[in-house]
């Protein structure tokens, strides 16, 4: 199996489904000659043609929309968000059109919108965000994120085969700093939780970068851990996460994004429904205050989860 | 114009000793866009800036030592360390702060005027945006509502060839130029690598505006001398193309013209270097945001408004 860090993967399952399935192109900004703005897509144009790498103008709403005419005709569109942070220039035709037309008409929408997501890199306001949750409370929208580069490639090969919207969030942190075996060939990987490290005493639940960040705070503390890797936020695998908080009876739940409503919120609320009785301890979250992602590093790294904040709270909760 | 270049240039420099967090984009070459059109502006007139205006700033009265604090993320940048380096706008010079959805400002513009309609005010905002934000529908509503209600506001198109690798040819079929005329107002073309040309076609939008006439579209032709930003190579521009444009520099142009005049630019030059020493040399002594503070000015205590922008060398006065 080559090692490939979570960029190429992400490149290398584009390249299995556009070589295998005619249907199948991008549309994105500055994605053709430039190779998009993190070269996931460089030469991708010379092997594929402007036809199936089709650099837009300027324009979410339309990249989404016409992504999702496309794929009305039978179409595989990959539309790529250069940034997360611009899918709020399309918001509307993912939210009222992208998630409602199979609903509205039995008509499928198989699209998958690629979002660079996520922070640490002093990118400000508006380079920095984490907008699943926005999603995650508009029907009809699937929500994966990937954190290793396994992952990405079949959570990516997944997404692009689902005949529905999938949201794929990739996080531009984990893009050259994370790197793996990666299974030649195509594959798919489930919509479903994946147990990163097995424990006993604790669970921390996390997705995305923040696994890491999990992996980390947890390896050297006295008690066993277990982390839990979402991979998946719409659907939402209710039973991993119930089994793994009935075996540890407590829990952490990270999250990069801002605390009000996030995936952690959706998850401590169903571990409160549905599993109040086994807990051993108040479920506990880690996440990013609710202000703005700001540029000045110092500040940036006094809200992002770090690996201390995340360690302390499992020390406290195992003591609990 | 000169302290535009001047500053941008020692902060690529700082930006490369990894002093300047985040990206880095520049102006370089399209100083006489902002520079030319922020001088027909009055103080009591509103500003909506974009990445590459740093002129605009300048004029407004912003001390380059805040602006190197700025691009450093310090605590006494215009943000405090809050959003990203060319972010920035001070509201005490009358300047919104640029949203980085494109052309998002183009909205905050049309509604400033639509306050001074309300009010009945003698006053005008303009904003800028590029070529590649003239592809959104943000950029049709604004144009469209601006018409409607014959809005004292001024866009101002800096069609600098390229929106990040995009050519104009790949961004819009019909110059947005002509789309002003559909929404009911005149769109006209000035060479945007001459200052005096900006002011006379922006002063004439002013006047315009102030008189009740509503909205003018002004192309800005100019061109992008630098990458997107700091780590483009721009290798997709042409050689040939960049050639042409560096002969129309427009600092060069200016200078020739002052020269001509018998203004010694070289003391310019000088005392605008001086000046930037000592302002990084300040920046540099600027210290980081304090993380206690992270979470304070979510929400406001008490109403915050923009005031006016009589900077130094701000404001034409009719
Ligand atoms: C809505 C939106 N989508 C994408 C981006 C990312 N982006 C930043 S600048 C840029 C190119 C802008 O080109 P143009 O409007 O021509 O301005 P220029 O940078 O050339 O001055 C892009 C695509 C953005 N800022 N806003």
């Amino acid at each position: 199996m080559p090692t490939m860090t979570y960029l190429q993967a992400i490149s290398d399952a584009m390249r299995e489904e556009m070589r295998a399935d005619e249907r199948v192109f991008l549309m994105g900004e500055d994605i053709g000659t430039f190779g998009g703005a993190f070269k996931v897509t460089d030469g991708f144009i010379d092997e594929f043609g402007p036809k199936r790498v089709m650099d837009t103008p300027l324009a979410e709403s339309a990249i989404i929309g016409c992504a999702i005419g496309s794929a009305v005709e039978g179409l595989r569109p990959i539309a790529e968000m250069q940034f997360s942070d611009f899918v709020s220039c399309g918001f509307d035709q993912l939210v009222n059109v992208a998630g409602k037309t199979y609903y509205r008409m039995g008509l499928s929408v198989n699209i998958t919108v690629r979002l660079p997501s996520g922070g640490g890199f002093s990118g400000g306001p508006y380079h920095s965000q984490n907008p699943e949750a926005w999603f995650m409370h508009a029907p009809g929208l699937k929500i994966v994120a990937p954190s290793t580069a396994e992952d990405a490639k079949g959570l990516l090969i997944s997404a692009v085969r689902d005949p529905n919207p999938v949201l794929f969030m990739e996080h531009k942190h984990l893009y050259r700093r994370v790197k793996g075996d990666v299974p030649t060939g195509s594959y798919e990987t489930p919509f479903t939780a994946r147990i990163a490290r097995e424990g006993t005493d604790l669970t921390v639940i996390a997705y995305g970068a923040m696994v890491h960040t999990a992996l980390e705070a947890t390896a050297d503390l006295d008690g066993s851990v277990e982390v839990l890797d979402l991979r998946s936020l719409v659907p939402l695998d209710e039973e991993a996460i119930l089994k793994s908080v009935r075996k540890t009876s407590k829990v952490v739940i990270v999250d990069e994004a801002n605390q009000m409503c996030a995936a952690g919120a959706q998850v401590a609320a169903i571990i409160a429904e549905r599993a109040f009785e086994d807990l051993d301890g108040p479920v506990v979250r880690v996440a990013t205050p609710d202000v703005p992602i700001p540029f000045s590093p110092t500040l940036e790294q006094s809200v992002l989860p770090q690996v201390d904040d995340v360690r302390e709270a499992c020390r406290e909760l195992l003591e609990y | 114009m000169l302290m535009m270049r001047g500053i941008e240039e020692r902060a690529m420099t700082l930006y490369r000793q990894g002093k300047v967090p985040g990206s880095f984009y520049d102006g370089f070459g399209q100083e006489a866009v902002s520079a030319g059109a922020t001088w027909a502006m009055a103080a009591q007139d509103r500003l909506c800036i974009l990445h590459r205006d740093l002129a605009a700033h300048i004029i407004r009265g912003v001390e380059p030592w805040r602006i190197f604090a700025q691009y450093m993320g310090r605590a006494d940048g215009i943000t405090r360390g809050r959003d990203g380096n060319v972010h920035f706008g001070d509201r005490t010079k009358g300047c919104v702060g640029m949203v980085s959805m494109l052309p998002d400002m183009m909205l905050i513009a049309t509604g400033m005027a639509m306050a001074f309609k309300l009010r009945g005010e003698e006053r005008c905002a303009i904003t800028w945006f590029g070529d590649g934000s003239t592809s959104r529908g943000d950029f049709h509503e604004a144009m469209n509502w601006a018409g409607v209600q014959k809005l004292p506001v001024i866009f101002i198109l800096e069609n600098n060839q390229y929106a990040y690798s995009t050519p104009l040819d790949q961004q819009f079929a019909v110059n947005p130029i002509e789309r002003a005329a559909a929404y009911g107002f005149p769109g006209v073309s000035a060479d945007g690598n001459d200052p005096e040309a900006m002011f006379e076609v922006v002063r004439a939008a002013r006047e315009r505006a102030i008189a009740g006439e509503g909205p003018t579209l002004v192309e800005a032709v100019t061109m992008r001398m630098h990458g997107h930003a700091a780590h483009d190579d721009m290798k997709y521009v042409p050689t040939a193309q960049v050639e042409e444009w560096r002969a129309k520099d427009p600092i060069d142009r200016q200078v020739r013209r002052l020269e001509a005049l018998g203004v010694d630019t070289q003391a310019v030059r000088d005392s605008v270097k001086a000046e930037i020493e000592a302002a990084v040399e300040r920046a540099l002594q600027s210290p980081q945001p304090d993380p206690e503070t992270v979470l304070d000015g979510l929400f406001a205590d008490e109403p915050a408004l923009l005031e006016d922008g009589n900077g130094p060398w701000s404001g034409f006065r009719s």
